[in-house]
């Protein structure tokens, strides 16, 4: 058995855990560092697969954290809410608009502390006033609250230094209205990160999956071959002159479809120290930014436990 | 083919719930009442006029009854009024009744039609309201849910359920054996006079007649010979020749000739000797007459007996005393006490029609008590001859029913009959709640009673009466819940069936002198329990009767039974009886074809034309003994007359919602039935135009992913309670034993659980009998940023003195700043009165938290001139400890909240909103709930509800087919990644979509400590209870343990000095206990000492002296 590697079998997945020190193996540091890879394996506006190879799961799975909870972002914390007559109750309302994406880079702006004003260091401010009517015509025009009715309200010089702020996405819906309906409220974005609340979290999601590793316990070929083709829902497994091959073993999500009533054939495992990385933006910021902007964060991190360390081992010891 | 068909049919129920509602026995019961039994009651002989004593001439006599649209009078001005604004204004949804009536004025006859004699409480959904036949739209109009099951009714706009009252049937012989082994057979006679109970038993070998009005049990021969049959060879004839009844019957006879009782007259004077509370020496009757008044009229009242006629009610004995001598000789002809065909269910309309006639009778009396005296006194000749229109009260009638139907005690003076406990609020804590309710029925059991018979699930209940919906506790097994298509039937009249049944050549049995009504091979006739004759073809009779039902030439719910064993065949047409309704099998077909649920489908037929064409029937309990009935289309059989339409239909409408019940525990299926009621979710489409004290509701219900039929037809899926939680069952943390959860904080952020607590306040100002009024007041103007907390109170008031709709109010605040004028006797005019005459008596916010309000309703009704109802909305997300419930009976607590980062994620970066500890499911046995998991979860890939409806839907085998299709594990579990570590986690964690409910039970409606705080002004002991900021008690055992341990200081402690210590003054020499250091015993100073003791102990001390027990103190010195 191979300590990088966990084994999935058909019951329970094996050696799962690291017991060893990175370094424990005679490595060195430098080693190590040096044989950290990372791939860009896809990246569209909304989302970025990365493969991260070489590092221990505690780092990756920092990432993911950091990613998640401690990236800033912008989001809507205060509502004057001057009216609402709508449905929905005041809180609930409230409640819906908070979790409206903004599109606005954090790193423009300052956490406001909560003595503090409004300001433009620290605040976006946007008005929405939504008034369903019923025309003579008989049709109806504003029976639906988007977020695309939120008006940005621009604090003194924001608009000169940082140019447009909206919703990252104008077809949310807020609320429906009736005829007569109203809702008018003015909300203010503030800076937060998703440990506060999750609407500053700066992902819809970020995770990682060990890389998927197949191998074929055995030569099989013919009719075997075939079924075993057929078996994997992922197309994984393909038949090369009449034998069978693994072909895209990472397209793999660990069905163990293929270990379902025969694990003579196939060994699943992952190699635990190469992480796909998939990171969803909500969309303030590019998910390359979220990635970069966690590593900086892990950094600061490392950086402020050093120094207590260093602080720590100058102290003399009473 | 068989599949196919069989799932097509099933489109039946949907149409038949579709056509009836579910809640049509209540308001079929109502439309009954107001429409054929209200002017039975009015045109009843006894009802119908009014005498005089002191003048012939007057009568007054009634010739129609009719009730009218609901309305309301208000400043003279009739108007229409609809429900909501009943439960807006605290008014009662009411029709007046109107008479027609013809009278005596002076010596002139006068008609009167339309005059108005009271208030009728109006059934929501009845053929009297106004929502009858509307469409969604005209409801939304009157603000109104589409989904709301009405049957209830709106008293001073409080809604109440009259509930469905299970009784043993009236005027049917049933045969027992009693304590002491004596065979019993008994009849409680029920008709609108009268109601008694006549009984016939076995003592020893001989047989006696039992009745209330008769002070000893009179030999049965002796009742025979009073009813006119002399003979003895007539009784044999009566009971029957054959030699088990001679021989048992012997000694009875031998009785009555050594009594030498041998004529009529002799057993009438026996009999009228017998008689209790006799008032024979008032009346100046001889015995004899009263003797046979009663067995005319009290004794097997429901038997007609007009001038004397015996003959009905001769024959009817003879069957009892026949039924004894059966049941003697064997003992499988007892009948079963608990069998579901000798019960029947009250409805609202039976329930109110008593009352009714009770008030309207009693409206009579005074009518004529109030005649009787202006016709008793001299007549004075000037002035208008004499209206007995001024006479009528209608407060009376308005005042009984509504006093009834909102305390519940149903008092029926003429029955001498109290019940208490008949109406219930309607529960609004759910839409299941409300529906739940609509379909519960009570039983007239004793609670306490520790009987189990009663209790249990009988066999016939079958199909009738849900198998899992019963309560835990006391009620377990009493208060029971009607299967989802379950009919009650309402009376038919009994003519028309009798005659039907005379044409069809039964032979009537008055022509007969007794002993052919036992001849071998003929069947004996009942029609609601009372003999009508014989039939030599059985098979003739019940085939054509059957036939003629199906054509639609009778109704629907008559039933035709054939009882082989005892020669009888039974027509019932009564009401109260269960029915439901069947697909007839003809060879071994269904009736009905593909071709009807086509029609169906496009909406060319509904259901009553599938009853109406004879293709469906309805059978009711005891006809079901007849049938052969196949569950389904493969298991019919040669024999089979009837098909059920679904099995899931023995299921009622809350066990319904459970997701394949048919895999659970059954324990399981009954505690989801209770906790069904308690989740929170949208209780209707006006829910947020109500005012109800308390409204629990959830912010985001939704409907469930693995769903039922039940679900769809009872309108869960548009008024759902409930999330659809990703779960992953596995242990997280230690905070999850003991069935607690672990809920992910994102999720909850995200808007998983959270509730609405909306809370009405009210307040009115009232107008007292001096013409004064309470008033509102501007608040005081608050200055500054830090006022005291006198002042602050005011801070959410508006000018006008009432809370302003939109602020947050804590603990305390005022709400409506209200003054009431200090002296309320005195006439003094209000513009007199100054400042100093009026004192404060605001209303002050009572909840706990700090909490929005949302709306201000002001109203008035003629009882409060003024009322100002506070609306609070208050938003709650999940917190630790609320309680949460999937549908499979198993709740929990939430252990721990847990960041998103924390929890698990699978290879696609899922997480889970919950986690269950697996430890749940062994004990429990829910299968059920790992079936809805997986087909929840293959229902997401598809984007499709799934469905586990009892006794089918989908299969585990096409979810898990579906699971690998899309990559996942057949069985549901899956691969995941420790959030904390990032390592994977050693085990496959079943996970997938649960539908997850959230109870009531929540930590901030609980939660409770206290240091110092109030006392009660008696004992001066800490208060009790969370609403009066109780103290938390140290109980005897919490007690006993220290007392165990020798913490004599800690007790000393706990239960002294920190609850009610007090420095008593006692004297030495006396041992009284004295005052301020006084001694009114010695009547000295000298000898007084201070003593700690409990204040209890000094008030028992007292106590003790004001009932001339003196308790002496006698100190010493440690």
């Amino acid at each position: 058995m191979d300590a990088n590697t966990a084994y999935l079998t058909q019951n329970t997945p094996e050696n799962v855990h690291t017991v060893e020190h990175p370094l424990s193996g005679g490595k060195t540091l430098e080693e190590i560092l040096s044989n950290i890879e990372m791939t860009i394996i896809e990246e569209k506006e909304e989302h970025l697969i990365i493969d991260l190879v070489g590092i221990e799961a505690p780092i990756a799975n920092a990432l993911r954290r950091i990613m998640l909870s401690e990236v800033p972002t912008m989001a809507i914390e205060d509502i004057n809410l001057w009216q609402n007559t709508s449905v929905i109750p005041d809180e609930v309302l409230a409640h819906r608009i908070g979790l409206i994406p903004i599109d606005a880079d954090p790193r423009l702006f300052k956490f406001k502390h909560p003595n503090e004003e409004h300001s433009s260091e620290n605040c976006i401010c946007f008005k929405l006033h939504a008034v369903c009517r019923r025309l003579e015509d008989g049709s109806i025009v504003g029976d639906k609250v988007m977020s695309g009715d939120l008006q940005w309200q621009p604090f003194p010089n924001q608009q000169e230094r940082f140019g447009h702020f909206k919703p990252v996405h104008d077809d949310i819906i807020i609320a429906k209205l009736g005829p007569g309906q109203e809702i008018e409220a003015e909300l203010f974005c503030e800076k937060g990160i998703g440990a506060t609340h999750t609407k500053w979290s700066p992902v819809c999601t970020a995770s990682y999956r060990l890389a998927p590793k197949i191998t074929l316990k055995k030569e099989i070929a013919g009719e075997n071959a075939i079924n075993l083709k057929n078996k994997c829902p992922m197309g994984v497994f393909d038949v090369k002159k009449g034998k069978a091959v693994v072909k895209n073993p990472r397209n793999c999500t660990s069905c163990r479809e293929c270990i379902r009533e025969d694990d003579s054939m196939v060994s699943l495992a992952k190699v635990k120290d190469h992480f796909i990385f998939t990171i969803e933006t909500t969309g303030a910021l590019s998910p390359r930014d979220i990635f970069r902007e966690a590593i900086k964060e892990l950094r600061d991190k490392a950086a402020f436990w050093l120094d207590k360390i260093n602080i720590y081992k100058r102290t003399p010891k009473s | 083919m068989s599949q196919n068909s069989h799932q097509e049919q099933n489109l039946l129920i949907p149409a038949f719930l579709q056509l009836r509602g579910l809640v049509k026995q209540h308001i079929d019961s109502y439309d009954y009442f107001l429409t054929t039994d209200i002017k039975q009651i009015v045109s009843s002989p006894s009802n119908c006029c009014v005498l005089s004593d002191y003048n012939p001439d007057f009568y007054l006599k009634y010739k129609d009854i009719r009730v009218l649209m609901p309305s309301i009078e208000e400043d003279a001005v009739i108007s229409s009024i609809t429900p909501h604004e009943c439960r807006l204004r605290d008014l009662t949804y009411a029709a007046p009744i109107e008479v027609d009536i013809e009278y005596i004025k002076g010596n002139k006859i006068i008609c009167r039609s339309g005059l108005e004699i009271g208030m009728m409480p109006i059934m929501l959904g009845c053929c009297n309201c106004v929502l009858r036949n509307k469409s969604e739209e005209e409801l939304a109009k009157m603000l109104e849910c589409p989904y709301d099951p009405r049957g209830y009714f709106i008293i001073k706009g409080v809604e109440k359920v009259i509930l469905i009252q299970e009784q043993a049937s009236k005027n049917r012989i049933i045969v027992e054996i009693d304590s002491k082994n004596n065979v019993v057979a008994q009849v409680t006679s029920s008709t609108h006079e009268k109601k008694s109970r006549t009984v016939v038993q076995s003592k020893g070998s001989k047989i006696y007649m039992k009745h209330n009005t008769l002070s000893e049990d009179i030999p049965i021969a002796i009742v025979f010979k009073a009813l006119g049959v002399q003979a003895d060879q007539e009784i044999f004839q009566l009971v029957g020749t054959q030699k088990q009844y001679i021989d048992a019957l012997g000694m009875s006879l031998q009785e009555c000739s050594i009594l030498n009782i041998l004529t009529e007259k002799q057993a009438l004077r026996f009999i009228g000797s017998k008689i209790k509370n006799s008032k024979a020496a008032k009346t100046g009757r001889t015995k004899i007459e009263e003797a046979r008044d009663v067995l005319a009229t009290v004794v097997l009242s429901h038997v007609p007996c007009e001038n004397y006629d015996f003959r009905a009610k001769i024959r009817y004995l003879g069957i009892m005393v026949r039924k004894v001598i059966d049941a003697m000789n064997d003992p499988k002809k007892v009948d079963d006490r608990d069998y579901y065909g000798n019960k029947r269910l009250e409805l609202a309309g039976q329930l109110v029609g008593l009352l009714f006639e009770d008030l309207f009778k009693r409206f009579n009396s005074d009518i004529k008590k109030h005649v009787d005296k202006i016709f008793s006194k001299p007549k004075s000749s000037k002035g208008e001859p004499f209206d007995v229109i001024t006479a009528m009260n209608k407060k009376m009638i308005t005042e009984g029913l509504n006093n009834a139907i909102s305390t519940g005690n149903w008092s029926l003076k003429r029955f001498k009959m109290e019940r208490a406990g008949v109406t219930e609020v309607l529960s609004r804590l759910s839409y299941m709640s409300a529906l739940g309710m609509m379909t519960r029925i009570n039983s007239q059991f004793e609670k306490t009673r520790k009987i189990s018979g009663p209790r249990s699930l009988q066999g016939s209940q079958f199909g009738m009466i849900c198998p899992s919906d019963t309560p835990e506790g006391e009620s377990c097994g009493l208060v029971k819940t009607l299967a989802l298509t379950t009919h009650i039937t309402i009376d038919q009249p009994e003519e028309q069936i009798s005659k039907l049944a005379f044409s069809l050549g039964v032979e009537d049995a008055s022509l007969f002198s007794g002993d052919e009504l036992y001849s071998p091979g003929v069947f004996r006739v009942f029609l609601n329990g009372q003999p009508l004759g014989v039939h030599r073809d059985a098979d003739f009779l019940i085939n054509s009767l059957r036939e003629i039902r199906r054509k639609g030439k009778i109704s629907e719910f008559v039933s035709v039974v054939k009882v082989e064993e005892e020669q009888q065949i039974h027509i019932a047409c009564d009401g109260g009886r269960l029915t439901r309704p069947f697909i007839i099998i003809e060879k071994c077909k269904s009736k009905v074809e593909p071709k009807h649920i086509k029609e169906l489908t496009l909406g060319l037929r509904n259901f009553d034309d599938f009853v109406n064409e004879g293709l469906v029937e309805y059978l009711d309990v005891n006809e079901e003994n007849n049938a052969v009935i196949a569950m389904r289309h493969e298991n019919i059989s040669e024999d089979t007359t009837h098909l059920e339409i679904d099995p899931f239909t023995i299921l009622g409408c809350v066990a319904g919602l459970i997701p394949y019940p048919h895999h659970n525990q059954s324990p399981r299926n009954t505690y989801q039935c209770a906790m069904g009621k308690q989740a929170l979710g949208i209780i209707g489409y006006n829910q947020f135009l109500r005012v109800d004290t308390v409204l629990y509701l959830l912010a985001y219900s939704q409907t469930p992913m693995v769903r039922t039929k039940t679900i769809e037809i009872v309108n869960y899926d548009k008024l759902p309670a409930g999330h659809n939680a990703s779960v992953a069952v596995m242990s997280y943390s230690g905070y999850d034993i003991e069935d607690a959860i672990i809920l992910n904080k994102a999720s909850s952020e995200r808007g998983f659980g959270r509730s609405l607590i909306v809370k009405r306040q009210n307040s009115d100002l009232r107008r007292y009998n001096n013409g004064l009024s309470d008033r509102l007041v501007m608040p005081p103007v608050i200055h500054g940023d830090n006022p005291p907390p006198s002042i602050k109170k005011f801070h959410a008031l508006d000018k006008g003195g009432i809370v302003a709709v939109g602020s947050i109010v804590q603990t305390g605040d005022v709400l409506v700043n209200k003054e009431t004028p200090v002296n309320k006797v005195d006439d003094i005019e209000m513009s007199k009165l100054t400042d100093n005459d009026f004192k404060p008596s605001f209303t002050c916010f009572k909840g706990p938290n700090p909490t929005q309000v949302n709306r201000l309703f002001i109203a008035c009704n003629p009882e409060e001139p003024f009322l100002i109802k506070t609306v609070t909305i208050e938003t709650r997300p999940p917190e630790l400890g609320d309680k949460f419930s999937s549908r499979h009976g198993q709740k929990g607590v939430v252990g721990l909240i847990v960041q998103q980062e924390d929890m698990p994620f699978n290879e696609q970066g899922w997480c889970p909103d919950m986690i269950m500890n697996p430890h749940g499911f062994p004990s429990r046995m829910t299968v059920g709930k790992l079936i809805e998991l997986v087909a929840g979860k293959s229902g997401v890939f598809q984007g499709k509800f799934k469905y586990g409806t009892a006794f089918a839907g989908d299969k585990v085998i096409d979810c898990g087919e579906i699971l690998v299709k899309n990559g996942f594990n057949y069985t549901g579990k899956d691969v995941l990644m420790c959030g904390t570590s990032g390592e994977l986690v050693g085990a496959y964690i079943f996970s997938g979509p649960l539908y997850y409910q959230k109870l009531k039970h929540m930590v901030a409606d609980k939660m409770h400590a206290r240091a110092i705080g109030p006392k009660t002004a008696l004992t001066r002991q800490p208060t009790e209870g969370r609403a009066r900021e109780g103290g938390l008690r140290l109980g005897e055992m919490e007690r006993d343990c220290l007392i165990g341990y020798g913490a004599a200081s800690l007790i000393q402690e706990r239960l002294m000095y920190s609850s009610d210590v007090f420095i008593a003054s006692v004297c030495e020499s006396c041992g009284n206990l004295g005052y301020e250091q006084w001694c009114q015993f010695c009547k000295s100073r000298l000898n007084i000492v201070k003593v700690k003791m409990p204040y209890a102990c000094k008030l028992l001390f007292q106590e003790l002296q004001a009932m001339n027990i003196r308790p002496k103190l006698n100190l010493s010195s440690s």
